[in-house]
């Protein structure tokens, strides 16, 4: 006791591993529940077209078949819609268009893969089998699988709610004076990006196993996902599934979320109410080829963007205009993607002094778009940095001093565009990171590589984002529709091991390990004597998930918070046992201490007792040591950091090889090197992805070209490199623990390094993304 | 029709349609869940277990072609009290975040190394284009390879 | 997938005749294209021959100036065979670099020729080498066997026994592969014989070919710098989300440039 070494800080090995080492993780699809039945869902293969007669008799005669339920079914079963949980006013006041969207469609479809019926049965193969005998008739209408398509006067528009496809025309920040500023600025840079369409793709196919117990009137959901407890609200208050207590939402092992497991979708809705309908367990998991065409997809934004300077190359104002593409409906953060979370980061690492930005949304007939790894961010810091690059090659300065020049250097710094950053030091990652890669040493490699008859270049991206999104008024005020605090409770055993009950949910963060190397610091136990419980709403309170980087500053702080309270009854315990005056108990290092006394106690010996209860009035201090904190962030923190790649490109090709990559990132207080490394890494790789591989093609047919991994280009080991990883650190204020976010911030700094190596090697002023072989060798081609 | 199948050392007698595929006689029949399934091109890899001694995606072989065969999955090599080198090597390096993958990668890495003379970064990297890992970019994936076949060397 | 029946055969002939009796039958070697494909429910035989148990369509033999391989060699047979390492190692790279290792334990040469994906490597070979494939019925010359996409001159139940590949003086092979599918967008095999020099390619048409314009330049001058100037046409070209044609018709040139020199250094 009293003698541990500190978890928190140290690369400690992670607890989640054995299992998932050994294949003993569960995940949703391993679950087999009694009389299980499979479902397998009809998807309209039109990207938009009227519902005619569905015909389901062949398929009802199937063998194995147990029923098939169609969109005209849904419609009749008194369950609402699929909803956006985030409302964005036009400039103009109104609210956004929405459209409506049924969890099965009953009279139009929208997209490819949109679900018209299901089909369940005893095994996977008759399901999927029958679903093919489930006969629609489609009357196919004209299609728009782009904003620009869908902005035209003519385009057929897909929801009557939405004139002209428009969801919202939003603008922030002061027009005016941006205006101004341009009209007086020495120099003006403009360029125009594409931010390409991606798809998540975790590698766990999303899961629902989903059944009903008659004799309970009670549901249970095993889903995958990254937010059970926003799921069972969804599910009970949105959809109409009843109150919340007669659903269990339980989200064990998830393979990896990235954002896409955070949304309410249409097969956890249908196989909810297909389990009830059909009495029995009903489970579906996607495949591969049906995730690539419903799992919500993110960026696809067009952009246009002008950065104005004065003549000390001091930027004055920005002023972008985006068209964001939010497929065929509104997913359940969809709305705010685009705006409250890319558009308040268009100041970057800079001191600009006005900014404003208008976003203009539309529907396509597309997958719907919605949050992913960064979310927002990726766009706006591709955007800033790209821009930045621009203007520093025509003005004639080296990017890494013109950067310099317009870094903010004091904080709390307000931008113009809603927020307020606590705390940074842009110079020192980005001096460090440019010392990490040798960038004294560029000019020779670049010879060396000339001399080989190859074109190498140095880019530089210079991120800040927005993690551990709050306070929760704030929000409600910017349109959300949940808060965003999370939750802890702490349960001290009698015999002094704890269990933590967290809202965030680990779907690869490693939570179990990082939350309780903190918990054991503070109460002087080992690593080992924590257990960290999440993911299943029977278990633990109400909380909000994890997305957007939440789980340590905002989740991992309520934790904190629940622990500053359970030591504090502790003391009052201890004051007790010790008979000295509660004001002078200290607990430092597992052992409660006093001045009025030599006697020391160990953290169990006063949880023991906090359980008996012999020694201590109950009439003043309750039995038990358990103790739950919410706790709602007064603000965002502002995790920022410098990237750096040097690529070496081969011009008779237009290969790109990635021959360096340092990332250099603030995140605060940091409790487990090692696990943030690793998610710097993994964010690293889907930026890279992003920047050199993947795109999410349509035609003009609204048909997914790129739909499976033989066409949608995902990073393999040898597309990337080994990464030189370091961290600066300058602590947040807006949480007790001082850390920021780290979740994403690997794939909002590494698209514009890519990109601006790229050009930099070419010679060039833009390329966009993703920087395939051939763009690359046309590039070359033409600059030549 | 059936098959005999030897997974994990033990032999099972199995009735089997001619559709059924290895990944599905583990998961479903035999409820060894560790084998994963991620896609349905035979690309991710998360399916890998090894065939008579070479590592195979199991979502790609039929039930007719693994009859007579010896099938070790991850839940053959190691225990928590007794990894196998490589799956002591993913945890030391951190060569895993969500897990999903994980068992694949580590029957293929598995395989990398026994049947290889010298690795290096680059061959790690060329060897396991099999598997797609979304989560950890790799780098650790590597280096946790690369130790093994080290130790090994 | 579908339901299907599934057979064994242990010899050429059962395999044939089990073939001929079915209704809707196919072959299966490796699977590597076919099980995928099935799972996709974009085929569905209603029998399976599976291939795996005719021994005579196994074995690595070098047999004077001829490469004899079974057809149900696997990639990482041919790959890793000394015997072939020898006789033209070119084609143990090129067996290395298809697919990916699990694929390569499984997917076998005479699956792959007889499928003649347009992107697929070893039909590379069997062109630049002027390979023989030997069928249950007679010997194909490679001149003649490869027609156009998905279309060889194998007749319906017509199956591949052996490939006989004459070993050239020297040979080399480069690939460009697709950065998902890992297929080739454009493979070259340059092979150098005592009467001249013979370039096949892959991954650009239909099906793979003799690109005689840059035998005939590598004829005249056995270089690199040879090709410089050869134009390669791109009409009938493949164009994908990947690759247009014209970029196709480039990479050919380059590919075929990096193997001239890999043929010089080896």
């Amino acid at each position: 006791m009293g003698n541990l070494p500190k978890a928190f800080g140290q690369s400690v090995r992670r607890k989640e591993d054995p299992r998932l080492i050994t294949g003993a993780g569960r995940y949703t699809d391993d679950q087999q529940l009694p009389q299980q039945a499979w479902a397998a869902f009809v998807r309209s293969p039109i990207a938009h077209a009227n519902i005619g007669e569905v015909d389901t008799s062949a398929a009802l005669e199937h063998p194995g078949v147990v029923g098939v339920l169609t969109g005209a079914e849904f419609a009749a079963s008194g369950l609402n819609d699929l909803a956006c949980g985030w409302m964005i006013h036009s400039r103009n006041g109104d609210p956004m268009r929405v459209g409506e969207h049924p969890a099965l469609a009953s009279q139009r479809v929208r997209y490819v893969g949109e679900p018209v019926a299901v089909v369940v049965a005893d095994s996977r193969q008759a399901a999927r089998a029958a679903a093919e005998l489930v006969m629609v008739d489609y009357d196919e209408l004209p299609v728009v699988s782009d904003v620009e398509a869908a902005a035209a006067p003519d385009a057929v528009v897909l929801h009557d709610a939405a004139p002209g496809n428009q969801c919202y025309d939003w603008e922030i920040g002061n027009r005016d004076a941006v205006r101004k500023a341009l009209d007086e600025a020495a120099h003006v840079t403009e360029i125009r990006l594409i931010n390409n369409r991606l798809v998540p793709n975790a590698m766990e196919p999303r899961a629902v196993n989903a059944s009903y117990d008659a004799s309970r009137d009670r549901y249970t959901l095993y889903v995958a996902s990254q937010n059970p407890h926003g799921l069972r609200m969804t599910l009970a208050a949105v959809i109409g599934f009843g109150p919340e207590h007669k659903i269990r939402v339980i989200s064990e092992d998830v393979g990896g979320g990235f954002g896409s497991k955070a949304f309410n979708y249409a097969e956890e809705v249908v196989c909810m109410w297909a389990a009830k309908r059909l009495g029995r367990p009903v489970k579906w998991t996607a495949e591969r080829s049906e995730s690539f065409l419903t799992d919500a997809h993110g960026r696809d934004h067009i952009t246009t963007a002008r950065l104005a300077m004065d003549a000390n190359h001091r930027i004055t104002a920005l002023d972008v205009s985006t068209h964001a593409n939010l497929g065929a409906y509104l997913s359940t953060f969809g709305s705010l993607v685009p705006t409250y979370v890319y558009a308040t980061l268009l100041s970057g690492q800079y001191d600009i002094p006005n900014i404003y930005a208008n976003v203009v949304t539309r529907y396509t007939n597309t997958t719907p778009v919605d949050a992913y790894r960064g979310a927002g961010r990726p766009e706006a810091g591709y955007v800033v940095e790209r821009l930045v690059d621009v203007a520093a090659r025509e003005l004639g300065i080296d990017p890494a001093e013109f950067r310099r020049q317009n870094f903010i250097r004091t904080f709390p710094h307000a931008t113009p565009v809603e927020m307020t950053y606590d705390s940074g030091d842009f110079q020192a990652h980005l001096d460090k990171a440019l010392d990490m890669i040798d960038a004294a040493g560029f000019e020779a490699r670049r010879e060396a590589s000339r001399a080989e008859g190859k074109l190498r270049g140095l880019g530089i991206g210079c991120y800040i984002e927005a993690a551990g999104i709050g306070p929760s008024a704030r929000l409600g005020k910017l349109g959300s529709g949940a808060g965003l605090w999370e939750s802890a409770e702490i349960r001290v055993n009698p015999t002094g091991s704890v269990e933590v009950l967290t809202g965030c949910h680990s779907h690869g963060q490693s939570h179990e390990t990082t939350y309780a190397q903190l918990v054991a610091d503070r109460f002087g136990i080992s690593v080992d004597d924590v257990e960290i419980l999440h993911g299943d709403t029977d278990v633990v309170q109400f909380g909000m998930g994890t997305y957007g980087s939440r789980s340590g500053p905002v989740g991992l702080s309520a934790i904190d918070m629940a622990c500053d309270k359970i030591v504090a009854k502790a003391e009052k315990i201890a004051a007790h046992l010790l008979n000295v005056p509660a004001d002078t108990v200290t607990f430092e290092d597992g052992e409660f201490a006093s001045e009025a006394t030599n006697e020391r106690l160990g953290f169990a010996e006063v949880a023991l007792n906090a359980y008996t209860a012999h020694h201590f009035p109950t009439t003043e201090i309750e039995p038990g040591l358990k103790e739950t904190t919410f706790f709602d962030p007064p603000d965002f923190n502002f995790p920022a950091g410098t990237h750096v790649c040097e690529v070496e490109v081969d011009p008779a090709t237009g290969v790109v090889r990635i021959a360096r990559f340092v990332a250099v990132d603030d995140f605060g207080v940091i409790g487990n090197p090692m696990v943030v490394e690793g998610q710097v890494h993994g964010g690293l790789v889907q930026g890279i992805g992003q920047a050199l591989l993947e795109q999410a093609r349509y035609d003009d047919y609204g048909q997914l070209l790129s739909g499976s991994y033989m066409d949608y280009c995902m990073p393999r080991a040898d597309d990337v490199p080994d990464f030189d990883v370091g961290f600066t650190e300058t602590r947040s204020t807006t949480n007790p623990l001082g850390m920021k976010g780290c979740g994403e911030a690997g794939s909002i700094g590494s698209p514009p390094a890519v990109i601006n190596a790229i050009c930099d090697a070419l010679g060039i002023r833009h390329i966009d993304m993703p920087a395939t072989p051939e763009k690359v060798w046309r590039a070359v081609t033409s600059a030549a | 029709m059936e098959i005999t199948v030897t997974v994990n050392g033990r032999s099972h007698r199995l009735d089997v349609s001619p559709n059924t595929l290895l990944v599905d006689i583990l998961r479903e029949q035999l409820r060894l869940t560790g084998t994963h399934v991620g896609c349905d091109t035979s690309q991710c890899g998360a399916c890998t277990v090894h065939l008579n001694g070479d590592a195979v995606k199991s979502c790609t072989v039929l039930a007719g072609q693994a009859d007579g065969a010896s099938v070790v999955t991850i839940e053959g090599i190691g225990a928590v009290d007794d990894l196998h080198p490589m799956q002591a090597a993913f945890r030391e390096h951190h060569a895993l975040q969500c897990g999903f993958c994980t068992p694949g990668m580590i029957m293929a890495a598995i395989d990398l190394v026994e049947k290889s003379d010298h690795l290096d970064d680059a061959a790690v990297r060329e060897g396991l284009e099999g598997n797609i890992c979304r989560c950890t970019g790799y780098h650790n994936i590597v280096n946790a390879v690369l130790s093994v076949a080290e130790a090994k060397a | 997938m579908y339901p299907f029946n599934y057979h064994k055969p242990s010899s050429v002939d059962e395999a044939v005749s089990l073939f001929l009796d079915a209704e809707d039958p196919a072959y299966l070697s490796g699977g590597m294209t076919l099980i995928p494909t099935m799972k996709q429910r974009l085929a569905m035989p209603t029998d399976l021959v599976d291939l795996s148990g005719v021994q005579a369509m196994r074995g690595i033999e070098r047999q004077d100036q001829k490469l004899v391989l079974g057809a149900f060699t696997r990639h990482a047979e041919v790959a890793r065979s000394e015997v072939v390492a020898q006789a033209i190692p070119a084609l143990a790279h090129l067996a290395g670099l298809i697919g990916d290792n699990q694929v390569r334990y499984r997917g076998t040469i005479g699956g792959s020729v007889a499928n003649s994906d347009p992107a697929a490597d070893y039909p590379a070979a069997v062109v630049a080498l002027g390979a023989e494939v030997v069928t249950n019925k007679r010997t194909i010359s490679s001149a003649d066997y490869f027609q156009d996409l998905f279309e060889t001159a194998l007749e319906p139940g017509e199956m591949i026994v052996r490939i006989e590949l004459p070993i050239p003086r020297r040979a080399a092979y480069r690939k460009f592969p697709n950065p998902a599918s890992r297929y080739a967008v454009v493979g070259v095999m340059v092979a150098q014989f005592d009467n001249g020099v013979q370039v096949g390619v892959t991954g650009a048409g239909p099906c793979a070919f003799r690109a005689s314009t840059l035998e005939a330049a590598l004829a005249a001058d056995l270089r690199p710098e040879a090709l410089a100037g050869v134009d390669i046409p791109d009409a009938g070209f493949n164009a994908d989300l990947h690759a247009s044609a014209e970029y196709r018709a480039h990479l050919v040139g380059v590919m075929a440039r990096r193997a001239v020199a890999d043929l010089l250094a080896s």
